[in-house]
């Protein structure tokens, strides 16, 4: 053999051994916001697990574009003349991805595990006097009293959403991580392509009956036009972006705002606007210590803020942010602008003179600012600066994200390792009403950290979780909104939203409050 | 081992954080976070929660991790392959034009081969990594699309794949070492070519060539090796810049993700090994020494 033929032997081979199997499969790549380290939606309320149980699980309620609940799981519901029993009947032809049919018994269990560990689920709880099976399809809510929250809680579509599983994982005690990944929805988990740190897998269940409307947002018919969803874990943004260009991966969901000119300028991406509702930043007090216990002091903040400067800082384009002055996110049905006309207008003077009447004595406030977190970055600093202007003192601590995370849990005071204030940031769907919005839960050493106590703020939450009237309570939100101007609990900083840059040959991603990727089809 | 055993826990227990408040997410409330906290053991004393640690490593058990649904060996194992794969490439690299660039530069001191070698070896030495990371992603996977930006595919998936997807990353990292190594390798065998041996080999009318592999180089080597032997014990520890950027999920990116998500037992499991790996890469080093130069006696 010549020394060419072996060359050219050589050369054969290394092409063959280059060239991948043949296969026909549609395989969508996508980069998601973070790595998928936690596999149970209940256990944790991270939102990459939430987005991880909308590929595998299904839910009884669904949240369609109009921010309505629709059934989903449900094919028909019947709620009594006195309010007090919802009737719920499962779709036919629903099944487990182990082929077995989905039971009523599968979703009492699921409720009952749902509702041990979200808040809104232990609100539902508290007015539910039993749960009655009628038979496999069939199962009934009956209350103590009417309340407006069974529709809404069972559709909830944030954390912990209410995510339907097999009997015999929803029985796993809720503080405990499950090990079994059967759910009915319209994606399977392949476990044993899972890796940590770098990829999820999800096949299409075959066997997954849509419903016949038309996909609308988390509601509608779940149709799945690919084989295969793979969750790439890239962490370094620039190089997530330089693979989307490269053709690489398919779909980033929340790159940098000032990485998207570069998804922009690329003839083969296109930016898909995925969640019209966005994303809401947020100040948060600790009305436990000195100079927040007193409420005078905290109303001084929201006339040092201004929303603009927060939302320049961090987000730059105004095409991805929005001024909202509003607890609930604009264009949410509960959103009003009542009783914070003349707030968040950097109003230095009137928060000095308020810090003066509460006989603020120049106590440093510890302001927690994480520095690892793109998004979050910025607005420590602007924090500082309106409210030095706004006559406070500040020390503004820096650390990561995680460490904030544990450290916010401390009650102890300030200079004992505790806090006084921290920024962070909310999806839009998880603070759509009094009841869903963690940080208006005043319910002293019950109430996420920062502890706020007021009774008045708990009697209108629970005013809210009574009422049916949608108009009504929309009114009872507008008393909320005008009573946390009074005693603040947190302030909201602004409406901003996320572009996420897709290949042009990826269609049918659905504007939703959570990433979904039925419907989504690559030619 | 014992040392590092201990330093390890009591300095993760020191450090601000709480795997709880992670693993229990943004929304969750204090009475979550304590459920969680009780269920992982993280609120009886340290002393307990070390002894039981410590029971279980004596059994070469490692623990499961906090947040992945698996056992720390098994994660450990799962990452072990990348960056060796990134190691072994980036030194058979790094040995391969570093060395013969160190002697040439020695060899042709003061001229403008020297010069050349020697800028190239500062400038890869003060670039820092991501930033050759970047340019060579901008030109030869965006700008050329010859290579693939990021990813790793694992060998038993195909050879074409698994080379493909090294070369950057392994040119990136050995950037730096052949630097440091050809600098390395210049000043050592500078010393050895003014020796008094080296003169009489050439005295004795021995070529350049015999007189730089067998007196010149074996008398350099101690040196050399040294620097590679650090060199493969750093690659190995978490070369997690190249990690990252080139999104290769190795040992290094596994200790990163569990120091910033506070992974006790995965990070504990991961700075053990990181030590055996150290201790066994220097007793090789130091047992090459006898080989390399037969004066050298343990």
């Amino acid at each position: 053999m010549t020394l060419r033929r072996v060359v050219a032997v050589l050369a054969a081979l290394a092409a063959l051994a280059l060239v991948g199997p043949a296969t026909a499969e549609t395989t969508l790549r996508v980069v998601m916001h973070s790595d998928l380290k936690i596999v149970d939606p209940i256990w944790t309320t991270a939102y990459i697990v939430r987005n991880h149980g909308y590929m595998i699980y299904d839910t009884l309620f669904a949240m369609d574009a109009r921010g309505e609940i629709k059934p989903q799981m449900v094919d028909k519901y019947e709620v009594s003349k006195d309010q007090l029993t919802y009737t719920l009947t499962l779709r036919d032809g629903l099944s487990w991805h182990d082929g077995k049919p989905v039971t009523t018994e599968d979703c009492v269990a699921s409720i009952k595990r749902w509702s041990a560990k979200d808040s809104m689920g232990q609100k539902l709880m508290g007015f539910v006097k039993d749960i009655q099976i009628v038979n496999a399809k069939t199962f009934k809510i009956v209350l103590n009293e009417p309340t407006g929250l069974v529709l809404g809680a069972l559709g909830k579509p944030s954390s912990n959403v209410p995510f339907m599983m097999p009997k015999r994982v929803a029985e796993t005690d809720p503080n405990t991580q499950i090990s079994d990944f059967t759910g009915s929805g319209p994606f399977v988990f392949k476990k044993d392509e899972w890796k940590p740190g770098d990829k999820a897998v999800y096949a299409k269940f075959d066997k997954y009956r849509p419903r016949p409307e038309p996909p609308s947002a988390l509601a509608g018919g779940k149709v799945v036009k690919v084989d295969r969803v793979e969750w790439k874990w890239i962490p370094d943004h620039q190089t997530a972006m330089n693979a989307l260009i490269a053709g690489e991966v398919d779909y980033l969901e929340a790159p940098p705002h000032d990485l998207l000119p570069i998804a922009k300028a690329d003839p083969n991406v296109k930016l898909v606007d995925v969640n019209p509702l966005g994303n809401q930043f947020t100040f948060r007090f600790n009305a436990l210590h000195k100079p927040f216990d007193n409420a005078k002091v905290r109303q001084a903040v929201f006339h040092a803020f201004n929303q603009e400067d927060f939302l320049k800082a961090v987000v730059g384009d105004p095409a991805y942010y929005k001024v909202c002055k509003a607890f609930f996110p604009c264009g949410s049905p509960m959103s009003t602008p009542k009783g914070l006309e003349g707030l968040l207008e950097s109003n230095f003077e009137k928060s000095r003179a308020l810090l003066k009447d509460a006989s603020y004595d120049g106590t440093p406030i510890v302001l927690m600012h994480s520095t690892d977190l793109a998004v979050l970055t910025n607005l420590g600093p602007v924090a500082k600066s309106l409210l030095e202007k706004g006559g406070f003192k500040v020390d503004m601590v820096s650390m990561d994200w995680q460490t904030l995370v544990a450290r916010r849990a401390k009650k102890e005071p300030p200079a004992a390792g505790g806090w006084h204030a921290f920024l962070t940031s909310w999806v839009a769907a998880d603070i759509l009403n009094p009841v869903m919005m963690g940080f208006m839960n005043a319910s002293c050493d019950k109430a996420m950290f920062g502890w706020p106590c007021d009774k008045e703020i708990e009697s209108l939450r629970d005013q809210f979780a009574r009422e049916t009237n949608p108009a009504r309570q929309k009114a009872i939100a507008e008393a909320v909104q005008v009573r946390e101007t009074q005693y603040p609990t947190h302030i909201p900083l602004g409406q901003w939203y996320l572009a996420s840059p897709t290949r042009k040959n990826v269609d049918g991603i659905l504007q939703a409050p959570v990433p979904v990727f039925w419907n989504v089809s690559k030619k | 081992m014992a040392v590092v055993a201990i330093v390890v826990f009591m300095l993760l227990r020191l450090t601000t954080g709480d795997p709880a408040a992670i693993i229990a997410g943004d929304n969750a409330t204090s009475q979550d976070v304590a459920a969680i906290r009780e269920r992982l053991g993280l609120d009886r004393p340290l002393v307990e929660q070390f002894v039981i640690w410590l029971g279980r490593l004596l059994r070469g058990d490692f623990g499961e991790s906090f947040f992945f649904k698996k056992q720390v060996s098994e994660l450990i194992l799962e990452r072990v392959e990348p960056t060796l794969a990134l190691a072994t490439c980036t030194i058979v690299l790094t040995v391969a034009l570093a060395i013969p660039l160190g002697v040439l530069a020695a060899w042709r001191r003061g001229t403008w081969l020297d010069r050349i070698v020697m800028g190239f070896s500062v400038l890869g030495f003060s670039v820092p990594v991501f930033v050759i990371g970047y340019l060579l992603i901008y030109l030869f996977a965006i700008e050329l699309a010859w290579l693939p930006v990021q990813g790793y595919q694992r060998l038993r998936d195909g050879l074409g794949g698994f080379v493909e997807r090294l070369i950057l990353p392994s040119v990136t990292l050995a950037v730096v070492f052949v630097a440091l190594i050809a600098r390395i390798t210049r000043a050592s065998v500078l010393e050895v070519l003014n020796a008094d041996y080296v003169r009489t080999a050439r005295a004795k009318g021995l070529s350049e060539l015999p007189v730089m592999v067998r007196h010149v180089l074996r008398n350099a080597a101690v040196p050399i090796v040294t620097v590679i032997g650090v060199g493969i014990a750093v690659l190995i520890g978490g070369v997690v810049v190249t990690e990252s950027v080139y999104s290769i999920p190795g040992l290094g990116r596994l200790t990163v993700d569990a120091v910033l998500a506070r992974d006790y037992p995965t990070v504990q499991a991961v700075i053990l090994v990181f030590s055996v790996v150290y201790v066994l890469i220097n007793l090789l080093v130091d047992l090459s020494y006898t080989f390399l130069d037969p004066r050298i006696r343990y």
